[in-house]
């Protein structure tokens, strides 16, 4: 095959005697890809190529049996009007009176004159020969041989016609089709010989020449075949016509959905006829139409919602302001009011942030369901935004008596994306690790790929029972209704958080098992708009290498502002990478032991 | 930190916020006066004359962004937005039409307090101290910029966020430390702030702010002032 290429190429570039082999390689394959293109997205191209096969083979077969039909007429014609000339000719033969003796002195004068009788007198060519065999050719047989009406020698008399002759009985007629040889530069001429013999010993033997009819079957065939191509393109062109009717308007219809895919939504299509075509179009128009009444409507809807949304707000948050101010100037103030009197406006500081905290998220989430939540997306550096994020967590976590490890990159994780929220997702997940984590350290980490972004962050704490990894970020859903009280949560947060991450077109995943704590996988693309086809961290532990278990020498996590450098968070990284200690394994145990003293001071220490 | 002693117009529609401000505004030392309609606000602006002015971005009459715009077109006086809204689209606009930080409700009395000193706060007698980028020349004490000899108005906030780029050239500043430096914030907060206010910044001093040459941005860090 390559050498068979290789030599069609040598003797092409040598016939162009311009050596440019690849131009012409790449050319060809692009015509190629270019066909093989248009062959899949043309239906019209496709119809037509089919109509032009199947018509070319059916009036080929025609083309074939009728030519076949014809030659048998023609040389079957040609064969009865010469046995009867050669049948008239025995007649004439077998009623010469001197060549119905013996052979003799006057026999070959006898045989001349027979054939020069048999010669043909106009119309039809052909050839008589007169012979006495040569075994009864003798010294009393003066000159008797072969006698010929053609000149230049006679032809040839074919071997088995002979044979037939000879052992037949005499007076009868045999019939073979033979071939003159070709002469020089032509074709064979094929040819009818009949052979008799007549008196005792003679032979007659007459030549048709069927050059004639030769020719006329020839131009027959040039003729059909011409009518068989014009034929096949004729049907194709009538194809082409009857497949450019139908397919031109369902062109139409399919650019016209793609334009009204694209949110063209006045894009319409004509009306013509009462055809299955104009029904198409009759239907494409009220989907249209429909479609764009609903997404209308949807628009309203969602507008409407915004500004309620909008209004509330608005609403809400300026009375409460007040309310907030006034708190705080009681509490400043709580010193010098009497026992019941402070103890209240205490309780209703606390309260006032949890109300707070309630209406930021449901007006969130409200935002979120009226899709009025936009991404304010902007290069930074995600794992800034992991320290930054951890300040809450930082300040619970040493109230709790355990810490924060970061194991980040030591370069920065440049990636688009909304820094509010990516900070409001981590911050949220922070917290609820160190919440959750039973007084053990939480474990975050960072890693980046060509495309996304990655951060978990991993507590050792009760974890999650089956199922629950889907649950977790329903709206107000808890793991224990009995520890509902204790959390400072709105119970809104992961919604939120799952949310934001959709935002981004990024995924958060949660994975837990029961007593060997949870983790909680972010992952964002590192464009805006671009999409994710993996995660840089595993979600299940057991197959991530270093975040197996926490580790005790682990930096100080500081998320202070100004030495949120990337020095800091090579030194973290290198320092937790080496050192492993043995606590997860005795952890999971204790956790169990340790559940239900749960600190719930929450809302004290935050006043 | 001394007490510090201010004029604050407060401009808000709610009788009782308004009501509420003052006893906060009165009790850090303030003296606060108050207007309650948008289109009554320059009027009472002229006459008081403050040293800073609360906005409430939603009003009657006028609308908050409007009135910004205006007290923006006469004076460089810091504005500090109320607002209800933090979604982008308000807080931006706020910003770009002229205010130099925003507190968005429900705040708390401290939160408020500590806004309203950041921008009120103001070193006593800087140093003589004069700083040049390229051809942008900064009269630290004089409180005065020129670019080639012309004299530049910047408000107070576009003048310390100059000063602070150009005190030290070439170093990259990150919004963080900006927000910290220039607007007082001690935590993380909208990043947003720096962004705008380059940008109304970039508008005095570039000669083509689409190309700036002055506060160049250094992409996923943050700026620094001077070319290179």
């Amino acid at each position: 095959m390559k050498g068979a290429a290789a030599s069609f190429r040598a003797s092409y570039r040598g016939w162009l005697a311009r050596p440019r082999p690849l131009f012409v390689v790449s050319r060809s394959r692009t015509l190629l890809w270019r066909l093989t293109d248009r062959w899949r997205r043309s239906l019209q191209l496709r119809v037509l190529t089919a109509t032009l096969v199947l018509c070319g083979v059916v009036v080929a077969v025609l083309g074939y049996f009728l030519m076949q039909q014809l030659v048998a007429d023609v040389y079957a014609n040609k064969a009865q009007s010469a046995e009867n000339i050669a049948n008239v000719g025995l007649a004439t033969a077998k009623a010469n009176g001197e060549l119905s003796r013996r052979p003799n002195g006057s026999s070959q004068q006898a045989m001349l004159s027979l054939a020069r009788e048999l010669e043909p007198s106009g119309g039809t060519p052909y050839a008589v020969e007169v012979t006495l065999p040569r075994m009864m050719q003798g010294p009393e047989v003066y000159g008797a041989g072969a006698v010929t009406t053609t000149n230049g020698g006679p032809p040839p008399v074919p071997a088995d016609l002979v044979s037939h002759v000879s052992n037949g009985q005499p007076g009868d007629l045999f019939k073979v089709w033979a071939e003159l040889p070709a002469k020089p530069g032509g074709k064979p001429v094929p040819e009818l010989v009949f052979g008799a013999r007549f008196g005792k010993v003679y032979q007659l033997y007459y030549f048709f020449p069927l050059s004639a009819e030769q020719q006329s079957i020839a131009s027959m065939q040039r003729t059909l075949l011409l009518v068989g191509v014009a034929l096949v393109f004729l049907l194709a062109a009538i194809a082409w016509l009857v497949t450019r009717w139908v397919v031109i308007p369902v062109r139409l219809a399919a650019q016209g959905a793609w334009r009204l895919s694209t949110g063209k939504l006045n894009e319409r299509m004509d009306v013509r006829g009462n055809d299955e075509l104009a029904a198409l179009a009759t239907s494409f128009n009220e989907m249209a139409a429909s479609l764009q009444e609903k997404l209308e409507e949807l628009e309203d809807l969602s507008q409407v919602q915004r500004q309620f949304v909008s209004d509330v707000s608005h609403e809400l948050r300026t009375p409460l302001t007040t309310i907030r101010i006034a708190s705080d100037v009681l509490f400043a103030a709580r010193e010098e009011m009497d026992q019941a009197a402070a103890r209240s406006a205490e309780l209703m500081q606390g309260q006032l942030e949890r109300f707070e905290s309630l209406l930021t998220d449901l007006l969130e989430i409200s935002r979120y369901d009226a899709n009025a939540a936009t991404l304010d997306a902007e290069p930074v550096d995600v794992c800034t935004i992991v320290r930054q994020s951890a300040d809450v967590a930082q300040q619970l976590a040493e109230r709790r008596g355990c810490r924060l490890q970061f194991r980040l990159p030591a370069e920065p994780c440049i990636a688009e994306v909304d820094r509010r929220r990516v900070e409001r997702i981590l911050r949220n997940l922070l917290l609820n690790a160190v919440e959750h984590g039973e007084g053990h350290d939480t474990v975050v980490t960072a890693a980046m790929d060509s495309a996304a972004v990655a951060i978990s962050v991993r507590d050792f704490g009760v974890g999650l029972a089956p199922g629950e990894d889907q649950l977790v970020f329903d709206r107000f859903w808890r793991a224990d209704p009995a520890r509902a009280r204790s959390s400072g949560g709105t119970g809104l947060g992961l919604a939120i958080a799952l949310e934001d991450a959709r935002l981004h077109g990024g995924w958060l995943e949660a994975w837990g098992e029961q007593g060997r704590g949870s983790m909680f996988r972010l992952t964002l693309p590192r464009t805006a708009g671009g999409g994710l086809h993996g995660s840089p961290l595993p979600l299940n532990p057991d197959l991530a290498t270093d975040i197996s278990e926490p580790d005790v020498a682990a930096a100080e996590a500081s998320p202070d502002l100004a030495s949120a450098d990337p020095a800091a968070a090579e030194a973290s990284g290198a320092v937790t990478k080496g050192a492993v200690t043995k606590e997860a394994a005795g952890g999971a145990a204790e956790n169990v032991a340790a559940r239900g003293g749960q600190p719930d001071d929450e809302v004290a220490a935050r006043g | 930190m001394r007490t510090m002693k201010g004029r604050v117009l407060v401009v808000d529609d709610d009788a009782a916020l308004a009501e509420m401000l003052g006893i906060v505004l009165r009790g850090e030392g303030f003296e606060p006066t108050f207007v309650a309609d948008g289109d009554r606000a320059m009027e009472v602006f002229r006459d008081t004359k403050p040293d800073l002015v609360l906005l409430d971005l939603m009003l009657p009459g006028m609308d908050g962004i409007d009135v910004c715009r205006q007290i923006r077109a006469e004076s460089g006086v810091p504005i500090v937005m109320l607002t209800a809204k933090s979604d982008t689209v308000d807080v931006v606009l706020g910003l770009e039409s002229g205010a130099d930080d925003y507190i968005v409700k429900p705040f708390q009395s401290k939160v408020l307090i500590a806004r309203v000193r950041a921008r009120l706060r103001r070193t006593d007698d800087p140093a003589p101290e004069t700083l040049t980028i390229g051809d942008v020349t900064i009269d630290v004490a004089g409180h005065s910029v020129q670019r080639a000899g012309e004299p530049l108005n910047l408000t107070p906030l576009e003048f310390d966020l100059l000063v602070a780029l150009a005190r030290k050239p070439r170093q990259v500043f990150t919004r963080e430390v900006l927000l910290e430096q220039v607007w007082g914030y001690r935590h993380a907060a909208d990043t947003r702030l720096v962004n705008v206010h380059v940008q109304r910044l970039r508008a005095k001093i570039e000669k083509d702010p689409e190309r700036p040459e002055i506060v160049v941005t250094v992409r996923g860090v943050g700026y620094k002032a001077g070319p290179g």
